[in-house]
């Protein structure tokens, strides 16, 4: 079934398919509807789920952590602030190996106050133990929520799913709306090995000394070693059920690209229609767009990347005192690849700043023209 | 360590027989880590046998988390989920949500957390559970300070008390924070405090709670030795001295509104309960007299509403 939807809506009715059983959010701009059409599927008997309406985002996570200890599946959904109000239970959750999935509405950190979109915050958020998929569309956002189930349960390993705020949150866009009887066929109901259960009694991340600690990091990280393949297998069922499927970095016209930029999220679909009318012209250009920030797809990205090309990394978030942090990881995956090439930074868009066609030209210009500088930041559409 | 003035001859009669409660026990926490006199282990494990085999609890950081093993040791006969220091309230609720949901609505949810979780950094997550009237059963173990970081204030510290961060010279200059009245504001089923020293008391109200649903809540008096720089022999005699002289009075409230005293306490061993206790000290006779007037104060208001049950009463009146 084919609707026009925004992508709040998207992640809600992919909650709503994946059956899932516990609930918990609390409102925040623009996450904020999400909570509401989640209420309202739980309110009506639509989704047999409790939801369970709290006082902050660190008890909508620490609800989820108590509901999934007991093997059901959980769901949450929040914004900048609220996202880092949860930084210390999103460890635990982790740590607990509970599959939780989030959606994140990607909204920049005050101060200043703002409402509007950039990745800072859950960029921030890359070394609490979370998978992390960012999405282009809605019908990304529906399959990838999906998908995010089956993975987190196959890993033991949370998962957030990331969008733009407003520039894909609150953007109309048909979307096909898979089948109940199919979501059901391709995500089964949550099979917990270990839970809180009376009938087998267990004591779940007690205190825990030096001989043990490395043991529990060391089997978090493999189970992340072991994701690039888990998430190839789940999209490749997926593609089997719904004739759709997303690769982690994804190449547009960039194998005979003279210039590549590489970039995430709805500024991912700008330099898109860039790279198509600059291409129209005959000019070389591409965009590999990358879908998770962790685990980071470094061979994926390192055999998209074909030297001499100018690579540019576009950023819409900022770790203050280094610069982007899609740049940070591109330029260790390519480093570790054996690349020796320049990789240029591109910070643009943050605090819901547009992105445009025109200022994608300008950092293509730059980038074929070799003006950009490949030692600092070059910043896009900043006002003088 | 303040080795008190009595001899073991000296201390009053016990008022319930103890080997009727250690021999008839399904539980014994056989093996826990906790300090010589604590009082949270010997709570614990009178309530789990009241609760029986049907409870998981919820555990925040604090003694009780430490106490209960270190992986992969647990004593915990029943499911045990320990989760973030300012989370039990949230968390037990999910762990209700996820039972439910789950065909597991007979379980007990037990939430299990000391006085820094509970009145300090779990305060608005507890008053947002009790709004909500979750179907939980929420018990403080209250030691009056956060003893397991190694006795720093709390918003349950008692006026005039010693520790680390209120010390000599800067002793606590607040009263204890009246969890009770603060639960009664949230009109839950049932709030109720209990001691150590009164086991019947005790497993009464365990057994009342069990019976009720909603959130129902123990606030539970925790001696601790090391943290009141006391003598760990007289552990349960200072749980007793703190009910007797009015310090800690047993007494419950029934849906935010009819009081009830569980005991009569006679308003001795106020001294003598301070004498026994390093950690009062410094206080001045004064800062004792202001303690002492304070807990009488409270004792009449409990002893008013307790007796105006029956009657109309008005949420947030003063008697």
């Amino acid at each position: 079934m084919r609707q026009v939807i925004s992508g709040n809506e998207a992640a809600s009715l992919a909650v709503k398919l994946a059956r899932v059983q516990v609930i918990s959010a609390y409102p925040i701009t623009p996450q904020t509807t999400i909570a509401e059409k989640l209420s309202e599927i739980c309110g009506s008997g639509e989704l047999a789920a409790r939801f369970v309406r709290v006082e902050s985002e660190h008890s909508a996570m620490s609800t989820l952590i108590g509901a999934a200890s007991t093997g059901v599946r959980t769901f949450t959904a929040t914004s900048a602030q609220g996202l880092a109000l949860m930084h210390e239970p999103l460890f635990w959750a982790s740590g607990a190996r509970l599959p939780i999935v989030m959606v994140d509405v990607n909204r920049a950190m005050a101060a200043p106050w703002t409402i509007w979109c950039d990745q800072t915050d859950s960029v921030a958020q890359r070394d609490t133990g979370w998978l992390q998929f960012y999405c282009w569309s809605n019908q990304e956002i529906i399959d990838t929520v999906i998908c995010a189930f089956k993975i987190a349960e196959k890993l033991l390993v949370p998962c957030m799913v990331c969008y733009d705020g407003f520039f894909i949150s609150h953007t109309y866009e048909p979307v096909e709306i898979p089948e109940q009887k199919d979501v059901d066929e391709f995500l089964p109901p949550r099979n917990a090995e270990y839970k809180l259960d009376t009938e087998n009694p267990h004591t779940f991340s007690g205190g825990t000394l030096p001989n043990y600690f490395m043991e529990f990091r060391y089997k978090l990280q493999r189970a992340f070693e072991r994701a690039p393949e888990v998430i190839a297998r789940v999209y490749g069922e997926y593609v089997q059920c719904f004739d759709r499927t997303y690769d982690s970095v994804e190449s547009y016209a960039a194998d005979d690209a003279d210039a590549v930029l590489v970039a995430s999220g709805s500024a991912a679909s700008t330099v898109w229609h860039t790279v198509k009318a600059l291409r129209d012209q005959g000019r070389k250009v591409g965009l590999l767009r990358i879908r998770q920030l962790r685990p980071f797809p470094a061979a994926e990205l390192a055999a998209k990347i074909h030297p001499p090309q100018r690579i540019g990394v576009l950023d819409r978030n900022l770790s203050p005192g280094t610069g982007g942090v899609f740049t940070q990881e591109v330029r260790a995956a390519l480093h570790r690849d054996g690349h020796t090439g320049r990789i240029h930074e591109f910070i643009a868009g943050l605090g819901g700043r547009d992105i445009t066609m025109n200022n994608i030209i300008d950092i293509y210009d730059r980038l074929e023209q070799k003006t950009a500088n490949a030692s600092a930041i070059n910043w896009v559409g900043l006002n003088p | 360590m303040n080795q008190g003035p009595h001899s073991a001859a000296g201390r009053p009669a016990a008022a319930v027989a103890m080997t009727d409660y250690e021999f008839c026990s399904q539980y014994d926490l056989y093996g826990h880590m906790a300090c010589p006199g604590c009082g949270e282990k010997i709570l614990l494990r009178h309530i789990l046998n009241v609760l029986g085999p049907e409870t998981v609890i919820v555990c925040p950081a604090g003694c009780a988390a430490v106490t209960d093993g270190v992986f992969p040791h647990s004593i915990s006969p029943v499911p045990f989920l320990h989760v973030p220091f300012d989370a039990t309230p949230a968390a037990a609720a999910g762990v209700r949500a996820g039972l439910d949901l789950s065909g597991r609505k007979h379980v007990t949810v037990l939430a299990w957390a000391g006085d820094g979780a509970t009145f300090d950094i779990g305060m608005g997550a507890l008053s947002a559970i009790a709004e909500r009237n979750e179907n939980i059963l929420y018990v403080c173990y209250d030691n009056e300070a956060y003893m397991n970081t190694g006795i720093q204030r709390s918003s349950a510290t008692p006026y005039g008390g010693w520790s680390t961060t209120t010390p000599k010279g800067q002793l606590k200059a607040e009263p204890k924070k009246n969890i009770g009245a603060i639960m009664a504001a949230h009109r839950i089923p049932y709030f109720a405090s209990g001691s150590p020293a009164f086991l019947d008391d005790l497993t009464a109200k365990v057994a009342q709670a069990k019976r009720l649903s909603g959130l129902r809540f123990l606030h539970l008096l925790s001696p601790c030795p090391p943290g009141w720089k006391a003598d760990p022999r007289d552990g349960i005699t200072l749980a007793r001295l703190a009910v007797e002289s009015r310090l800690f009075p047993l007494y419950e409230i029934i849906e935010g509104t009819h009081y009830r005293l569980t005991h009569e306490s006679s308003g001795a061993g106020f001294d003598e309960y301070l004498q026994l206790q390093g950690r009062f000290r410094y206080m001045s006779a004064g800062d004792r007299r202001i303690l002492q007037a304070d807990a009488d104060r409270f004792y009449a208001q409990l002893t008013l509403r307790h007796n105006r049950n029956g009657e109309t009463t008005v949420i947030g009146e003063e008697p």
